[in-house]
């Protein structure tokens, strides 16, 4: 082959792989900004071709922590959000960013660590209880430290203490989300609080055990919502809507329900639809 | 050691069996930074060559913006190209973020000064005299930057390789424009990266000896024709 064919052969070939590129997806498109733990567990995987399928609404999922979720949404980015820090999600509601806000679903948080515990947390029955052994103890410690609806949570925690382990040499800030952290935790043999249903998903990869689980202060509860259609012109309203009745119907309560059965023997959620938080205890 | 064995047997099993999401991702790769390429080189190659024979005084600026621009994060660039293409943003009725299309302006804008500047370097060190001599013959400006880019050809060659390099090797402009949307914008750059935060280290190895096959490829393909130049 010459020279000059063999180029023109190597340069229509980007060319063809290159063309598509710039093809647009389908017409009708939703975006939906949630915490990486409905990704990471595999949920939305099973969730949104249902979806997608009944409307025609093309999902996309941008898998942040819930605190740039929220900021997603309020900033009209995202037409949907399905979130777990509740505390966070009734400012956006006070503050008319989002609408139509509804309880999805619930599983908890637990606080893993090493088998070996340093700190001797396995069975107690408080979650503050526990942390106030760790950093007692000055035991290692991995934070999301990401803003997410975990690092909330766990912030509530040390709140109630009244202790601030930011700034600790033991406290470790991963600022990254909760599989990576579970990762790094189980690295460094350190306690880590992380929602059950991602724990779950990787306990075959981790050396890391459940020590504390079922206090109240450890629910972790998911929302549904739409982002408010009039304070931004380009949110769509329907969409939304769809998405939001579509979570709380009774075939995708139905089908969360038995989500996680098959492999890891326990649901990772629980569904909820209808109920309010009070009924959660929570 | 298992965990090495484990991701390569995954990539073989993958490869083999023609796992469709697997030949998704890698296709978009290479059409998001192929393309992404193409527009830096077409941009790129001519711009470098009339920067080093260019005598105005401000030259020496362009360069050096060009040149800073080499080094230019990938971050940095997807921060940008976000602020600019959020639905809520200046360009944001194009509708284009989270789209392949965001991920190749990105990588464009990543790829263009490498290209550009490799070009400049190259065509900077051909003997002046060249130059000249085209233009004593009564070569037209448009002739003589073509004798140029051809009397360069291995070094825009070379710029052109280490432009597409960068930017099938970013992950962080990709996964901030483009969202890593599983089948939309998912290239093997970002799947890596999530496959490892979820722990999948075998499947992670397995696309990232994918990943680097792929460049091999190509960069072997482009040093062919630059031997055989």
């Amino acid at each position: 082959m010459s020279r000059r064919s063999m180029s023109i052969l190597a340069i229509s070939l980007i060319i063809a792989l290159s063309v598509g590129a710039v093809a647009f997806g389908a017409s009708k498109e939703l975006i939906l900004a949630t915490t990486t733990s409905t990704r990471d567990t595999g949920l939305l995987d099973v969730l949104l071709p249902v979806f997608q399928e009944r409307t025609g609404y093309n999902v996309k999922t941008i898998a942040v922590g819930t605190g740039a979720a929220l900021a997603l949404g309020k900033k009209g980015e995202a037409d949907v959000l399905l979130c777990h820090a509740p505390a966070s999600e009734m400012e956006l509601v006070e503050s008319g960013d989002v609408i139509n806000r509804q309880l999805v679903m619930h599983n908890d948080f637990v606080i893993v660590g090493s088998p070996e515990d340093p700190a001797g947390v396995k069975g107690v029955k408080s979650a503050t209880e526990a942390l106030r052994k760790i950093a007692d103890k000055e035991a290692v410690f991995v934070s999301r430290a990401d803003d997410s609806g975990t690092h909330k949570k766990e912030k509530e925690v040390w709140n109630k203490l009244g202790f601030e382990p930011s700034g600790k040499a033991w406290y470790l800030e991963a600022g990254t989300g909760m599989a990576n952290t579970l990762n790094i935790a189980n690295e460094k043999l350190a306690y880590c609080l992380t929602d059950r249903g991602t724990y779950l998903s990787m306990k075959d990869r981790l050396d890391l055990v459940v020590l504390v689980e079922g206090d109240a202060i450890l629910l972790n509860i998911y929302h549904v919502m739409q982002v408010n259609p009039e304070k931004h012109k380009v949110v769509d309203g329907q969409g939304g809507k769809a998405f939001v009745e579509f979570m709380v119907s009774e075939e995708v309560q139905e089908i969360i329900s038995k989500f996680g059965i098959d492999k890891y023997g326990s649901p990772l959620f629980f569904p909820d639809a209808g109920k309010s938080i009070e009924d959660l205890g929570g | 050691m298992d965990l090495i064995a484990e991701g390569i047997t995954e990539a073989f099993r993958l490869l083999l069996k023609g796992d469709r999401e697997v030949l998704r991702i890698a296709l978009l790769t290479l059409r998001v930074s192929g393309f992404a390429t193409i527009i830096s080189a077409a941009i790129g190659v001519p711009l470098g060559t009339v920067l080093a024979v260019w005598s105005h005084r401000g030259r020496r600026q362009v360069a050096g913006f060009v040149n800073a621009g080499m080094g230019l994060p990938p971050v940095v660039v997807g921060l940008w190209v976000s602020i600019f293409l959020w639905r809520t943003g200046p360009l944001g009725f194009l509708r284009l973020m989270y789209t392949p299309t965001a991920m190749v302006i990105a990588q464009t804008i990543i790829a263009l000064p490498i290209v550009t500047g490799f070009t400049m370097a190259g065509v900077g060190q051909l003997d002046p005299g060249i130059r000249l001599q085209m233009l004593s013959l009564g070569a037209s400006s448009w002739q003589l930057l073509c004798i140029l880019i051809r009397e360069a050809r291995l070094s825009v060659l070379a710029a052109i390789m280490a432009g597409f390099g960068r930017v099938v090797a970013e992950v962080g402009a990709s996964m901030m424009v483009g969202g890593n949307l599983l089948g939309q914008t998912r290239v093997l750059t970002t799947a890596t990266s999530m496959e490892v935060s979820k722990g999948n280290f075998g499947l992670a190895i397995a696309l990232s000896i994918i990943l680097v096959a792929i460049t091999y490829v190509i960069n072997a393909s482009l040093t062919r024709i630059q031997q055989q130049s």
